[in-house]
């Protein structure tokens, strides 16, 4: 069956959406999720404190289309781009109809000038959904290990 | 050719020890670079006559509740004991100097120095010493020790509203007369009940900690650096705004209203009218204000000196905590809030409108790199200075935000505590 989540198709969506953020095809991001959906950036401490404020946070599909759009138009900040890194998504739960997994992240930024380090590293806790013949997103957050930023997270995790 | 010139020896280099000129509309840059001033801002303005913010009182709301921060460069437990008053002390133990608490919070009934086990009650009495009296007859302290003798600074406490702030001077005012009565009554205005935690976070600045205050206290810069609102054709410029500064210059409040002439409140309305224009948001229920403070004033940007800001973007709360951590790095504490009281569709109004601001937020991202960018830019102009001329050369109150009068206000302040 299409609709069967399996791992394949994870590991699919997973390898689309850093390679939109990666490079620099922003405007694709938007669309590996569903219409109603959680997108959120934030840490493990507040995640295990139970705070549900984000440093980034859309629960609409549009609000991350508005993100790029401000990202493109209206935000000012020095060309840089990510490397996301992965680790291997351990599947937690999958009913046929929608699955959960644990994926580890490490980002490293690449700033205009070439100075490089390690922007974040964390873990994804996903969850999917079948829409159509497309795996989307109905939920991604990134959990971050470390409480600080540096200097200012524009392109998103 | 001798390379190897003395420090001081080179001809025309500024002397980081008088301000260029008598006026608050320059600002020398040496100011930002040298380490001299570093230690003598801890020494005079941190630990100085000053009210720094150490936390929320909703961080520490139960007895023996606790936090860990920083007063300047001086680390700081700050603790709720069972008599249920708040108190501060430096986290340093009297014996050797290490850290008395080593995470950044949680609860505990005393604290215990991990190094030789000295102990502390929550108000940073010395209560134990380990083996104090020896073993078997043997070590132990001298007779002449007493405990009441050693312990860590304390700093005395003020609580506002919600907020605990801390002096390690004796000679501080009270916390309103401090504030001034127009800073005290708007940070009334927004802290008016019980409030709820929903976010903590660090940014970390690449520049001296001055920079980031100053960019707080710049309402010139907001719609030229932040574009968001302008690019959406959120139309601000024409908004009824104003600031205040508090008389020694330390504290300032900037708020805009809502246009009164202009019925239409509804940003819903106003970006999709804007699609025709131009750019829109797709999902423009981002910017649904409610006017939770039945006021019309949509924003309110206010500072404390030294190291305290409250935000009120739209419904979007937050604290910021200013913390120097290097002569060009500073720590950048984002405490985000909503009240006891909030509806569940507020709360949500709240998560979504957070996006404005922090790291990533629309209307603030570039304040995390502007002040790199000074500090970058100024790299070998020690001896050449910043102009603040925008609306004048005062610090009083004006009725407009295109003035640089609350940015000359924290430098007659500054300057003040200083001596410089």
């Amino acid at each position: 069956m299409s609709s069967a989540i399996t791992i394949e198709r994870i590991l699919a969506l997973q390898a689309r959406y850093t390679r939109c953020i990666d490079n620099n095809v922003l405007e694709e991001w938007p669309d590996l999720f569903l219409d109603e959906c959680l997108y959120m950036v934030t840490t493990a401490e507040n995640h295990r404190n139970g705070y549900r404020s984000g440093i980034i946070y859309a629960d609409t599909k549009n609000m991350l289309v508005d993100r790029v759009a401000a990202l493109r138009q209206a935000n000012v900040y020095e060309k840089q781009s990510y490397r996301h890194i992965l680790g291997l998504p351990y599947v937690t739960g999958n009913d046929g109809a929608e699955a959960e997994s644990e994926t580890p992240f490490l980002v490293t930024r690449i700033m205009h000038d070439g100075q490089t380090s390690i922007f974040a590293t964390g873990v994804y806790l996903d969850t999917y959904r079948s829409a159509g013949d497309a795996l989307k997103f109905s939920r991604r957050v990134a959990v971050c290990d470390s409480s600080r930023i540096d200097t200012l997270l524009a392109l998103p995790l | 050719m001798n390379v190897n010139v003395a420090p001081g020896s080179i001809p025309n280099a500024p002397e980081p020890s008088e301000w260029p000129e008598s006026t608050l509309t320059r600002v020398p840059y040496w100011v930002y670079q040298s380490p001299e001033i570093t230690a003598l801002e801890q020494q005079r303005l941190f630990e100085g006559p000053v009210w720094n913010f150490l936390c929320l009182e909703a961080e520490v709301a139960k007895p023996g509740d606790y936090r860990t921060t920083f007063v300047g460069a001086m680390p700081v437990v700050v603790a709720r004991d069972f008599d249920d008053e708040i108190y501060a002390f430096e986290n340093r133990c009297a014996h050797r100097g290490a850290l008395i608490a080593l995470d950044g919070g949680g609860h505990a009934r005393d604290f215990t120095c991990v190094y030789h086990a000295w102990n502390y009650d929550l108000k940073g009495n010395l209560k134990a010493v380990a083996f104090e009296d020896g073993v078997n007859g043997k070590g132990g302290m001298g007779k002449t020790f007493c405990r009441a003798d050693h312990g860590p600074r304390k700093l005395r406490i003020a609580l506002f509203c919600g907020l605990v702030f801390g002096s390690l001077s004796d000679d501080v005012p009270p916390i309103e007369e401090y504030l001034g009565e127009d800073v005290a009554r708007l940070i009334k205005r927004v802290l008016h009940k019980p409030v709820v935690v929903t976010g903590r976070y660090t940014q970390m600045l690449p520049n001296n900690w001055k920079l980031y205050f100053e960019n707080v206290k710049d309402t010139y810069h907001a719609s030229l650096l932040h574009t968001f609102f302008t690019t959406f054709r959120i139309n601000r410029l024409s908004q009824r705004g104003g600031m205040v500064v508090s008389p020694d210059g330390g504290n300032h409040a900037s708020f805009s209203f809502i246009d009164t002439k202009n019925s239409e409140t509804n940003y819903a309305a106003m970006g999709i009218r804007s699609e025709n224009e131009g750019f829109a948001l797709k999902d423009p229920s981002l910017l649904e204000v409610v006017d939770e403070f039945n006021d019309g004033c949509q924003m309110q940007i206010l500072t404390v000196f030294p190291n305290f800001v409250l935000q009120q973007i739209q419904n979007a709360l937050a604290v910021r905590q200013v913390l120097p951590t290097g002569q060009t790095e500073t720590a950048l504490n984002w405490t985000t809030f909503g009240f006891a009281d909030d509806t569940p569709e507020m709360t949500r109004l709240r998560l979504r409108q957070n996006n404005l601001a922090g790291p990533a937020g629309y209307v603030s991202m570039e304040d995390g790199a502007v002040g790199g960018f000074v500090q970058r830019g100024i790299a070998a102009a020690a001896g050449e200075r910043a102009v603040l001329e925008m609306g004048g050369s005062s610090t009083a109150n004006e009725g407009t935000r295109a003035t640089e009068a609350s940015v000359r206000g924290f430098w007659k302040r500054y300057r003040g505590l200083m001596g410089i």
